[in-house]
């Protein structure tokens, strides 16, 4: 069986061998498993800190941990979930290797930027994690000033730095992306015959190439103040902390998008592929990512309305912020709708689609209480707003990106996974996530503060159920780990299509050969066409 | 216009292009000591983007560009003009209220 | 191979086409576009930077109008005028590399090289007085002579620093790729074909000069009338 299971013929793991042939090469497929694994590194460090926070919020006094410990435990949190994991997750890896693939280019557009993108994040995350060993730092991940610049006697000015490196990793792979989709396409494979997951990535790199110059020079004018101590952003000697704020929400905000656009792409061909169909409204699905891109830079005053910003800004912030729901209801409702008799199967992949769909769903409505300007005094900076974004982030964007790994999987590493635990897993993580979560809704809307190590002792039951629901969360996310760690050696043979799926790229080997297909395709259907899949496979 | 190379102009055009800017220096420059009020900054700033769209689309040949290299100029600063217009929404209507700190 | 019979009659070099491209026109036009679209991010950079200044301008605008005219006027428009000169030599020299003009492309680069080697060196000069007039902030000795508060004078000079040193560092890199262009047109690369490193370099120069051009009259000519 496994002796049976070796290729014929060479493919992308094949085509060199040790470690230079992968810390040198161009191949955007391997491009994306170097990413692949650093940010599941990445992903484990955040959640050890997680974890930390969880434990500590067991007991309602200050026990495990002092108040200055908690605030580096939550900092770092953010700060390496948020730009070491969450922004380059989908894009960098699973975009990193499918976006050509899909468009039927043989490589990205420029591959020696695609992996100094790859270093980059790599010395950025070099520089917070020194930062981390050094002695943590303490100013949250939203580096507020003048905290930040001022107050803060920890590791800022190295975390900025790693920030900031990070940053010119996303331009460039946005940068990358853009020109991709532009000049790289296959013959045929016009715009609107791009799968939605190209869409996406599109989109999301216009955030990036747009959002992220901004970030920067900010992280720049606060490395400047901190070194210098000057007061750009200190009201004591005459600056504006909320301008700080403006020039980083720019970015923050739209990074939302960042984040979870590329997993709304992932969703639409999870639920394509798995209920046989064509995407319904397919061009609305395409012009919402964009749609999404576009608004999403007009609402990041909504983070500032109880700061001194003028309550005139306040309303014209409010009532854009309402306008991202349009075209994420578009979304929901088109899949929705594509399910509509279908040919549904149950696969793991689909399991997290569904997970998406639910979460993201009451993710995203509880946005719409944040942007209200009346609701969001009441609930500003208590764990309402935790738990509405992690579950736009977590039950969002790592449910897809989880999603997205099993669907692709086979095609990247040419194995399948043991289909019984992956499915397990998947309803421990949906049910670890809502024990985690849920309960937090409920304890913010009663008041408790996000950032405190102590609370009353009225919130301890809510408390100890999202700790419990964290555990139950974390063996979720190791069991995938275990399993396919064992399938790269023991998994069944895939088989370029085991899924009976569209798309280019699966009409190519798993793993597919270095330059993607022994031809050019010539592209002559729609997306999502499944009578010609099902004349291949018949 | 060969499909390897961009358009060029003519020796000539980027002379008197390069003329123009430097008049242009020196009349910003020279009318920044006369006192125009509040439109000095306006006058100012006029200069300056009129010298900008010269080095664009002369020296930078954004005239000749493909459709799409124009919508990318167009769209960056369109968009540096959403940082500056809805940040400016912000502190230009501070304390209409009376408020102090609203 | 797939790309040996898409490139036409067109003689090309074959290792100036890169692998993953078909022709040599998409090849130029990625890497057109991907200059453009790395301007863009370049907008957005210094974008944050001029929001900046303008709400510390609109706050403080007597303290900018003193601390501006601290600065020497004539050095200012003088290199704005180097800068100029840099930029009209750098379009000569991508109009001699689009003409095959093989030594006209290094005359041309070498003397934007030099141009761009004094404004720095004009830049420093200036730089240099600064700590001498007690100008730089985040100093203990910083003083502004006739304005209060002095905290809002550091915040010009703070964002005067951090504009012309990002506009000088984007100088650096711009003299590190033409004297990398310089050596390899001297070697003969360049070619009507293929011009493409010279082309979009030049776009990266000209957007220098115009951060410049909005740099100069922003931080040097604010109400000059007032301090004559």
């Amino acid at each position: 069986m496994i002796t049976a299971a070796v290729q014929q013929r060479e493919n992308y793991l094949t085509a060199g061998h040790g470690l230079k042939s992968w810390l040198l090469t161009k191949d955007h497929k391997r491009i994306a498993l170097l990413y692949f694994f650093t940010i599941t590194v990445f992903f484990f460090l955040g959640g050890v800190f997680a974890s930390m926070i969880r434990l500590e919020l067991i007991t309602p006094q200050g026990d495990l941990m002092s108040s200055d410990t908690y605030n580096k435990m939550f900092t770092m949190h953010g700060i390496i979930m948020v730009f070491f994991f969450l922004v380059p997750s989908i894009p960098a890896t699973l975009g990193n290797f499918f976006l050509p693939i899909m468009i039927g280019a043989r490589d990205l557009a420029f591959p020696r930027i695609n992996l100094l993108s790859w270093y980059l994040l790599v010395i950025g995350g070099g520089f917070a994690l020194f930062a981390m060993f050094a002695g943590g730092v303490d100013t949250g991940w939203t580096f507020y000033t003048p905290y930040s610049t001022t107050y803060s006697n920890t590791w800022v000015l190295a975390t900025a730095v790693g920030v900031f490196i990070a940053g010119f990793s996303s331009i460039l792979t946005g940068l990358n992306f853009i020109v991709t989709v532009h000049r790289m396409r296959a013959p045929g494979m016009t715009w609107f015959r791009m799968p939605l997951f190209v869409w996406a990535n599109y989109a999301t790199a216009l955030i990036q190439v747009l959002g992220t110059p901004v970030l920067a020079v900010t992280l720049v004018l606060v490395f400047a103040e901190r070194a210098l101590h000057i007061g750009i952003f200190d009201p004591a000697l005459g600056g504006d902390p909320v301008l700080f704020q403006h020039l980083f929400w720019f970015y923050s905000h739209p990074a939302v998008y960042i984040m979870v656009l590329p997993g709304m792409g992932v969703i639409s061909e999870l639920i394509s592929t798995f209920s046989r169909k064509p995407v319904y409204g397919y061009s609305f699905i395409a012009a919402s990512s964009l749609a999404i891109a576009i608004i999403g830079f007009l609402v990041w005053g909504h983070h500032l309305f109880v700061s001194t910003q003028s309550v005139y800004a306040g309303m014209v912030f409010s009532f854009l912020s309402y306008f991202v729901a349009i075209p994420s209801a578009i979304k929901v409702f088109n899949w929705t709708a594509t399910l509509y008799k279908g040919s549904i199967s149950f696969e793991t992949p689909m399991l997290y689609a569904f997970g998406f769909i639910g979460l993201f769903t009451i993710g995203g409505l509880t946005g719409l209480f944040l942007a209200s300007l009346g609701l969001d005094v009441h609930v500003t900076d208590t764990y309402f707003v935790i738990a509405h974004f992690h579950y736009v982030m977590v039950g969002g964007t790592i449910m897809a990106y989880l999603g997205g790994i099993h669907y692709w999987w086979p095609k990247m590493t040419g194995r399948m996974y043991p289909d019984g635990w992956a499915k397990l897993s998947a309803g421990i993580i949906f049910l670890g996530f809502n024990l985690t979560f849920f309960p937090q809704f409920i304890l913010g809307y009663m008041g408790m503060p996000r950032r405190y190590h102590a609370y009353p002792d009225e919130f301890q039951v809510l408390h100890v159920l999202s700790s419990a629901g964290a555990s139950v969360l974390a063996i979720g996310y190791l069991l995938p780990a275990i399993y396919f760690a064992w399938s790269l050696k023991y998994g069944p043979v895939a088989g370029p299509n085991p899924w009976g799926a569209t798309g280019l790229e699966w009409k190519t080997d798993s793993p597919p050969p270095t330059h993607n297909f022994d031809e050019i395709p010539v592209v002559n259907h729609e997306a999502y066409d499944y009578t010609s899949v099902e004349a291949e496979l018949a | 216009m060969t499909s390897a190379t961009p358009h060029m102009d003519s020796v000539k055009t980027y002379i008197t292009v390069f003329l123009a800017l430097i008049v242009a220096t020196v009349l910003t420059t020279a009318v920044a000591f006369v006192d125009l009020g509040a439109f000095s900054v306006v006058v100012a700033l006029a200069i300056a983007i009129c010298k900008m769209l010269l080095v664009a689309l002369f020296f930078m040949h954004v005239r000749h560009s493909t459709r799409l290299t124009q919508v990318v100029l167009f769209g960056g600063i369109l968009w540096f003009g959403i940082l500056m217009g809805m940040t400016l929404i912000d502190f230009s209507s501070r304390n209409w209220i009376g408020v102090p700190g609203r | 191979m797939h790309k040996a019979e898409s490139h036409g009659g067109a003689a090309v070099h074959p290792l100036a086409l890169r692998e993953q491209f078909d022709t040599v026109e998409q090849q130029r036009d990625c890497s057109t576009l991907g200059m453009w679209i790395f301007l863009i991010t370049e907008v957005m950079f210094f974008g944050g930077m001029f929001l900046a200044y303008s709400i510390y301008r609109t706050k403080y605008p007597e303290v900018f109008a003193v601390a501006s005219t601290s600065l020497n006027v004539y050095i200012g428009a003088t290199n704005t005028v180097v800068l100029l000169c840099s930029s009209f030599t750098m379009v000569m020299a991508v109009r001699a590399s689009a003409l095959g003009k093989q030594k006209a492309i290094v005359g041309w680069l070498l003397m934007t090289l030099l141009f761009g080697l004094t404004f720095l060196g004009v830049k420093a000069f200036e730089w240099n007085e600064k700590f001498e007039l007690h100008h730089v902030p985040g100093f203990a000795n910083f003083h502004l002579a006739g304005v209060e508060p002095q905290g809002a004078a550091q915040i010009f000079f703070a964002l005067y620093f951090c504009m012309t040193g990002l506009h000088a560092l984007h100088m650096v890199v711009g003299v590190g790729l033409l004297s990398w262009l310089v050596w390899q047109a001297r070697r003969g690369k360049y070619t009507s074909e293929y011009m493409t490193p010279v082309d979009i370099s030049g776009l990266y120069w000209h957007f220098v000069d115009i951060v410049w051009i909005f740099l100069f009259p922003l931080l040097y000519l604010i109400d000059r009338h007032l301090g004559k």
